[in-house]
């Protein structure tokens, strides 16, 4: 297995598209299928999934962007915590080139701060003990995927005794995103594609409630074409026999009880808390932070900066975006004023964005 | 412009370069030999035709798999030349060194910029050396020109190129970038993934030597072979439709790529070639390439179309379609 080759095969891809086309026949309406997180967007774009699909199948994109549901003035506050002196920053490639509500991190970095971008949190430990008299601050956005990672390298940071090296948290929850959008009577759902490496984390179970309380067929699906594939053909047969439950395509990584060390490690580090999605505003009990045991690494503890008032385009659309409500092509700043070149908001910036999977990849 | 200094992105090859050319370069230095944009531009001197470029080497680190900055500064010159449709003769070389860097690293580097001038044919024969101040610069940085003869009567042009032409590619993609990115980034993959610098002067002249066969090449480096086919296209008015089954990608290319959530379409090559053909020549050029030690992966990727004019669509795998775009953002910076 070389598990690369084998999830992109013409042959077997054929097959499910026949069959999906088969069960829409029985089906016999519309169906509206949302992708919650960013990098099924991705996919299902980089693939031309949605050219092999009928008409009658509507996918819409989710929340599920980390960097896309980050609020502008997390980044004002970021971006005020780059311009303390002897502050090193450390991020994800992908947070760089957000706009903040006058600056992005990128555009600091070009007038001199010191941001660096790292491929693990580990690296900005890293970054940390090599640079003593640094105070290095790791950017935390992501969901239940990266927490973990970050509640680790802290647990590693204190038990190393580093002084120096601190957390902005941001980390987001998403099941209670999903909650909210099935309580919006606006968002027609008929059923999820559930993220993969987010529920490797929290496990089937986490969605059981979708299934249970507001009937919505679930089916945790790979990030691969024929796992896309497969899983909606799963969800159409779930809506067929009109028998919501929770299902996992993506066997060969996510257990129904998830993992259950990583679990441990974020209720161990982090407590939950409400948090504000940009473009959707405060959900409750959606965010994670720093325990009180941990706030010595608390960067929002430790450093007292204020961001820029926060300001917003009044025309841009993320928040109905990600939300599903829009497609980006109805924004009237979409490939005019906002592109991956000059982006007016998040859902353009990031490479899970629903805005800028539809900039690059259109559909052919 | 819409940023009032440079960023990372304005050096990506991409949408940003572009844009940073056409709005600051162009208007001022505005004439018919640079107006075309081409790697080389084409100059009458004393009566006959040569081609002339220039390019400058930022590689980070100087050292990595496969190469180091010195061959590739060889390399790149020559390829420029080369997929003009020019025979690469002498090439200039421009140092700017860092206070402290090794003696023994800069020798290396001249021998292997030797080895390739030597393996190309070309000679140097003129270059300056500069030294700046610790942190002025990144351990060194080379700026090659170079002159080449025309091999063919007039140099290759994008206005040649016809709906139906094939699109005939040297081989695997993204194995520079790659390379580059994981000694760079002390990533521990042990992939054996190495960069593909080579000089393709020799296959691109055994190519041209076929009359009424290629229409247009380009060595797609900086932005991969998307960036290339983009302007290609962009130029052309045309569409270009390439399958995605028939692109040579290694799989520890393929992988890595994954990894770091980049698309080896966007991946810098150091080695290969992308040639315009005529529809009925495409696999005797493609047989040219196989030949070359630097074009045994050589493979016809795609076609030119009227459908789809100016765009770029990738056939997937599994049956879909989709746009191939320009670069926008940065994906890899300094990696030649």
């Amino acid at each position: 297995m070389k598990f690369i080759d084998e999830f992109r095969d013409g042959g077997i891809a054929h097959d499910l598209s026949i069959k999906i086309a088969a069960t829409m026949d029985r089906i016999g309406r519309p169906v509206s299928l949302m992708e919650v997180c960013g990098t099924h967007t991705m996919s299902i774009y980089r693939h031309g999934i949605k050219t092999i699909l009928p008409l009658s199948i509507k996918l819409l994109s989710g929340p599920g962007c980390p960097v896309c549901v980050t609020p502008n003035s997390y980044l004002d506050h970021a971006v005020a915590l780059a311009r303390q002196d002897t502050v090193t920053i450390a991020t994800f490639g992908d947070m760089l080139n957000v706009p903040g509500s006058s600056t992005s991190l990128a555009r600091e970095r070009a007038a001199g701060r010191d941001i660096r971008t790292v491929y693990s949190p580990l690296d900005a430990l890293t970054i940390a003990k090599n640079n003593p008299d640094k105070k290095v601050i790791f950017l935390a956005v992501g969901f239940e995927t990266t927490s973990p990672t970050i509640a680790g390298t802290i647990l590693e940071a204190r038990d190393q005794k580093v002084s120096n090296f601190f957390v902005s948290c941001a980390h987001k929850l998403i099941p209670p995103a999903m909650k909210l959008l099935v309580e919006d009577p606006d968002i027609p759902i008929d059923g999820f594609i559930c993220p993969a490496h987010v529920s490797a984390i929290i496990g089937s179970q986490a969605y059981e409630f979708l299934a249970k309380d507001y009937r919505k067929p679930c089916v945790i699906t790979g990030f691969e074409p024929l796992d896309i594939l497969q899983g909606i053909y799963m969800l159409l047969e779930q809506i067929l026999i009109k028998a919501p439950r929770v299902e996992i395509q993506y066997s060969r990584v996510v257990k129904q009880q998830g993992n259950t060390t990583a679990l441990n490690l974020i209720a161990k580090v982090f407590k939950k808390t409400d948090a504000v999605w940009r473009g959707i505003g405060t959900i409750p009990e959606s965010g994670l932070s720093l325990a009180p045991a941990y706030s010595p690494f608390d960067a929002d503890d430790v450093f007292r900066v204020t961001g820029e008032q926060e300001k917003e385009h009044p025309g841009c659309l993320c928040g109905e975006v990600i939300k599903g409500k829009r497609e980006p092509e109805t924004c009237s700043l979409f490939r005019t004023v906002c592109t991956p070149i000059s982006p007016v908001g998040p859902c353009m910036v990031s490479q899970e964005g629903t805005c800028a999977a539809h900039y690059k990849y259109g559909e052919g | 412009m819409t940023s009032k200094v440079i960023l990372l992105a304005h050096g990506s090859g991409g949408t940003a370069t572009h844009q940073l050319i056409e709005d600051l370069f162009l208007p001022r230095f505005n004439n018919t030999f640079l107006n075309d944009l081409t790697d080389s531009a084409l100059l009458p001197v004393a009566g006959e035709n040569i081609l002339f470029t220039t390019d400058a080497y930022v590689v980070d680190p100087p050292f990595f798999p496969g190469g180091d900055i010195g061959r590739l500064a060889v390399n790149g010159t020559v390829n420029d030349l080369s997929v003009c449709g020019g025979k690469p003769l002498y090439l200039s070389l421009s140092f700017i060194l860092e206070e402290g860097f090794a003696i023994d690293k800069l020798e290396i580097i001249l021998q292997s910029i030797a080895e390739a001038a030597e393996e190309a044919g070309v000679v140097i024969v003129t270059g300056d050396t500069k030294v700046v101040g610790r942190g002025s610069v990144d351990k060194i940085f080379i700026n090659t020109s170079g002159i080449a003869s025309l091999i063919t009567p007039s140099a290759l042009s994008v206005k040649n190129i016809k709906p139906g032409d094939a699109v005939v590619l040297s081989g695997s993609i993204g194995d520079h970038g790659i390379a580059v990115m994981l000694e760079r980034e002390g990533l521990e993959l042990k992939s054996g993934i190495m960069s593909d610098t080579a000089p393709l002067n020799r296959m691109a002249e055994e190519m041209l030597r076929e009359p009424d066969a290629v229409r247009f090449m380009r060595d797609p480096t900086r932005g991969g072979i998307a960036t290339t086919l983009n302007e290609i296209s962009g130029q052309t008015h045309l569409g270009i439709t390439i399958h995605e089954a028939a692109i040579p990608l290694r799989q520890e290319v393929a992988g890595a790529s994954e990894i770091l959530g980049l698309d080896p379409l966007y991946i810098a090559n150091e080695g290969k070639l992308i040639a315009i053909v005529a529809p009925d020549r495409a696999d005797m050029i493609r047989g040219i390439m196989r030949n070359n030690r630097y074009g045994k992966e050589a493979a016809i990727i795609g076609t030119v179309t009227e459908e789809f004019p100016g765009r770029v669509i990738l056939k997937t795998k599994v049956g879909g379609s989709r746009i191939v775009d320009m670069l926008a953002g940065e994906q890899l910076p300094r990696i030649c």
